[in-house]
This record gives structure tokens, sequence and C-alpha cells, in this order.
């Protein structure tokens, strides 16, 4: 076996701080992270229950700016963010020629002409050179901030009353999928209400260096509504409930939107042509031959990364996650199934540990927040 | 520390040994790797043990670990507590979350078994 050779990890503004607090780092996406603190089941439930405080840092932040922003990311992105009013975000995709997903992102409207793009860490930089590649015939650049950028999150159902005393940003008019400038503990920052938990909550954009003050801000104010620092660890299980995909498990370059059940992101229906329309319009008159569906384990064991999957009709499948869920308290994965053992309520078998473990279908997500 | 009345693996369980029967757990240190333990499945009593053989899993949120029989032996009894409340290998990792009892079939092999002070150095450097 051979190792690639190892670049040197990146480090978040606020490593110093995850240490002090007693978190275990490990790599991520070319990212030294924290993947607990206090142990992924507190963590979890806090950002439940209460709040749950974040470093996203790694995240990359691509801001793209210029009269021609909006259609060259309409050209380069499955989606279209044109039709983004300012202020607001959508969910989109960035994919290849042959419609293969190479990340899922986040893209924020600022401006009439400017727009930020939050791709995953461990994609930042390939999307930032497809960008940057697609846009080159439009009047737009992009500027690549991710290693300028901290991004920290407050999610749960505390969050927005822990933040609301740290900002002059109205929370109550900032809706769902949407972005507002403001100050933030006094730090200048930008203010967005998403999330990757299940969970009401903000992501708190600031420069690189004041990243600290803002987590201290939060933590501060968090702490008598029970706020915990919360790791990777918990993060994966809390998307993994609220039925969100993760690139590297659930999407990667051999997946489309179509098969991931994320046909809804892409735009076939807008004006001009796109990076993978062609595949993308033949993938939805041929069909696809996988379909991503979550399952509950209904027998005893854990369905895992990877673990083959197979249907009485003969399917076979493959889980992409999976973990115990612990709002639930039971086993709760995804996986890639044969299209007709897709339906919910159909039975299939886990091979864990070269034993059959029967699961069934289930819609997602697993978790839904009371009210949400 | 470690307890001093058990014996350890390189694999960080532990063995109490009590006439030709041993007690296997994992140890603190283990469990506090592993992080919070939602899953245990061992093995039903009668099953015949050679030594390394798995026996087990033992998973948390986010791993799972194989358990390996530290001596050979036949299983006596399985710990059924662990079914339903598999957090008890964090909270007691040396009491209540013990894992299966064995009846030892060659006592000569608790020799290679590492005595506390022997393992309290490796976790020290892990």
């Amino acid at each position: 076996m051979t190792e690639a050779a190892a670049e040197p990890l990146h480090e978040t503004a606020l490593v110093d701080l995850h240490r002090s607090l007693g978190a275990r780092l490990i790599e991520f996406g070319g990212w030294l992270m924290p993947v607990q603190y206090s142990g992924i089941l507190d963590e979890h439930r806090a950002v439940r229950q209460r709040a749950g405080l974040f470093d996203l840092s790694h995240m990359g932040e691509l801001f793209v700016e210029g009269p021609g922003a909006g259609d060259a990311l309409a050209a380069a992105l499955v989606s279209d963010p044109r039709k983004l009013t300012i202020g607001r975000a959508q969910y989109s995709m960035i994919c290849a020629d042959d419609g293969g997903i190479v990340d899922d992102l986040i893209v924020y409207r600022l401006g009439v002409e400017r727009f930020l793009v939050v791709a995953n860490a461990g994609n930042a930089a390939v999307v930032s050179d497809a960008l940057t590649e697609r846009i080159a015939g439009w009047d737009a650049l992009l500027d690549d901030r991710s290693l300028a950028t901290s991004l920290v999150a407050i999610q749960g159902p505390a969050a927005a009353a822990i933040l609301a005393t740290l900002t002059d940003v109205d929370l109550r008019s900032l809706r769902y999928y949407a972005i507002a400038e403001g100050m933030v503990g006094g730090v200048p920052s930008l203010v967005a209400r998403t999330g990757y938990t299940g969970e009401d909550g903000f992501e708190v954009f600031t420069d690189w260096g004041r990243g600290p003050e803002v987590w201290a801000a939060l933590a501060s104010a968090g702490s008598a509504a029970g706020a915990l620092p919360c790791g990777l660890g918990a993060r994966d299980t809390l998307r993994l409930e609220a039925g969100m995909p993760l690139y590297g498990n659930e999407l990667d370059r051999g997946t489309n939107p179509y098969e991931a059940g994320l046909g809804r992101v892409v735009k076939l229906e807008k004006p001009g042509d796109f990076v993978g329309r062609e595949a993308l319009e033949r993938a939805t008159r041929e069909g696809i031959s996988r379909r991503l569906v979550g399952l509950t384990v209904t027998g005893r064991g854990i369905a895992r990364h990877g673990y083959p999957v197979r249907s009485h009709a003969g399917g076979i499948g493959v889980v992409t996650s999976g973990t115990q869920s612990p709002t639930l308290g039971r086993a709760i994965a995804m996986a890639y199934v044969n299209p007709a053992d897709g339906e919910p309520g159909t039975i299939l078998e886990v091979e864990v540990r070269d034993q059959g473990v029967a699961a069934e279908v289930v819609a997602m997500p697993f978790y839904r927040r009371p009210g949400g | 520390m470690v307890p001093t009345d058990l014996r350890y693996t390189r694999d960080h369980e532990w063995v109490r040994i009590d006439g030709d029967s041993a007690t296997v757990g994992v140890t603190a240190f283990a469990a506090e790797q592993l992080g919070d333990v939602v899953f245990v499945e061992l093995p039903e009593a009668g099953r015949v043990l050679v030594r390394q053989a798995v026996f087990g899993v033992v998973e948390s949120v986010k791993a799972v670990s194989d358990l390996f029989a530290p001596i050979a032996g036949a299983v006596e009894a399985s710990n059924d507590a662990l079914a339903g409340a598999p957090e008890l290998v964090n909270a007691d990792p040396y009491g209540i979350g013990w894992m299966i009892k064995l009846r030892i079939s060659d006592a000569a092999e608790l020799a290679d078994l590492l005595d506390p002070a022997t393992y309290e150095k490796l976790i020290a450097q892990a």
C-alpha cells in the first residue's frame, strides 16, 4: 500500500480554543478539526434540545462578483442562482460533464452582482478551480476566501435567542436560507439562517482572525442556555437524522443528482447551457439504476458505511452512512438500492458481519424538528 | 491508575482471574477512545474460543471494534445487560460493563497477559 504524500493539515483560527476545551482533533478534508468535546451523544442532544456551537471554518468560501456573476454561476452550476433575491440562498451542486456530482454547495446572493458559494472543505480547491475555469468567459471574478474566512455555527432550538443578544441583525425577519450583514459580538459578520443539523440555526461568516471572538461571544451567551461546543461526530449524526447527504458518502463523482434524490436541485428548464446539462437531461429520459433511500434497521445491529444491502427480489445495494440514532434510539442508515427496492415499507437485509439484518425502507428525514 | 488486581492485553482488554474462571472486559482507556458505546454483540454461553478469536463487537457512535479472546476458553456467561444498556461500558468498564466470563482452558496462557504496571506504561505511550 502506498500513501499519498501528506500535505500539511490546515488549522482553523479556533484550533487552540478547541484544544483548551479538550477536543479530540482529527484530520477531515485536509483540516485538523474537532471530532468531539464532551462526547458525541451529549453534543447531539444539546443541539436537539438546546444549542450547539460548531467551528466550520474548514468550509470553502468562494465569492463570485461582477455584472455577469449570476449568468456565470447559472452556467457553472445545476441550479439557477439568478432566481435568488438578494439576501436569499439556495442548495446547489456543481456537476461534471457526465452529470457526476463534483460537490454540493450553498449559494447565497449577497448583492445584485455578488454571490457567495460555500463548498465542502475537501472539495473547496477543486470547486474553486472548476468555477474559475467555468466563469472565465463571463464578466465575473472569483475570490477564493476559504483561508481568509472563519465560520462559526450555532444550531438548536435556543440558537435564535442566544444569537439575538449579540447581533444587530433582525433574526425574526431573517428567514430560513437567508443571509444578512451585521455585527455579532462586535465583529462584522455575515449571518445566515442555514445549517446541517435539522434544527433552526445560524452560520456566522467573519474574517479569519476574528473567528475566536465570535465563538467566545456565542459560547458565553449560550452557556446559561446549556449550549455545548460540538464536533464533527455530532454534526454527522445530526445531519444523518435530518436526512441530509454528505459528500463522499451519499454524493460523489460517480453519482448524479437524480440517483441521490436531489433532482429538484437541477433546473433543466433554466435558460442557457450549463455544465452537465446534456448528461442530466439524458438521465431524466433514461431513468436511474440506483436510488438513495433511508433505512431503519429493525433487526439487531448497526448498518455502517460500505455494508452490503440485499433485497428479496435479488437486488443489491450498499449502505452509504449509518449510525445508532441518538434521538430515535434505533439504527438508521442511508443506502443506494435498486429503484424497485426503494419504496417505503420494503423490507431489505443489511449484511452486518456476514449476517443478514432486517431493515425497512422509510421516507426521510428520519427526524423532523417540532414545528419544523 | 488502572486497577491493580487485573491483567491486561495490548488490545486494551482486562482479565480478572478467579480460580479457573476469567472475566473479560475493555479498559477505561478503550472505552474513552471508543466514545459513547451504543451497541455490544457478545457470544452465547458454551462457545469455545481460541486465543485471539474475535468473540464479539463493541460499537460506538462512530467506530466498530472487535473484541478478542485474551486467552482460550469456553464462554460461561455473557453480560446480557449490555444489550439493553451498552452505555454501561463507558460508565463502569471494570465493573458492571464486563463482557464475558471464560472457563480457562490453558492456565499457561495467563503468563502472557500484561501486569498493571506494563499496561499503564502502554497507555501512557498511546
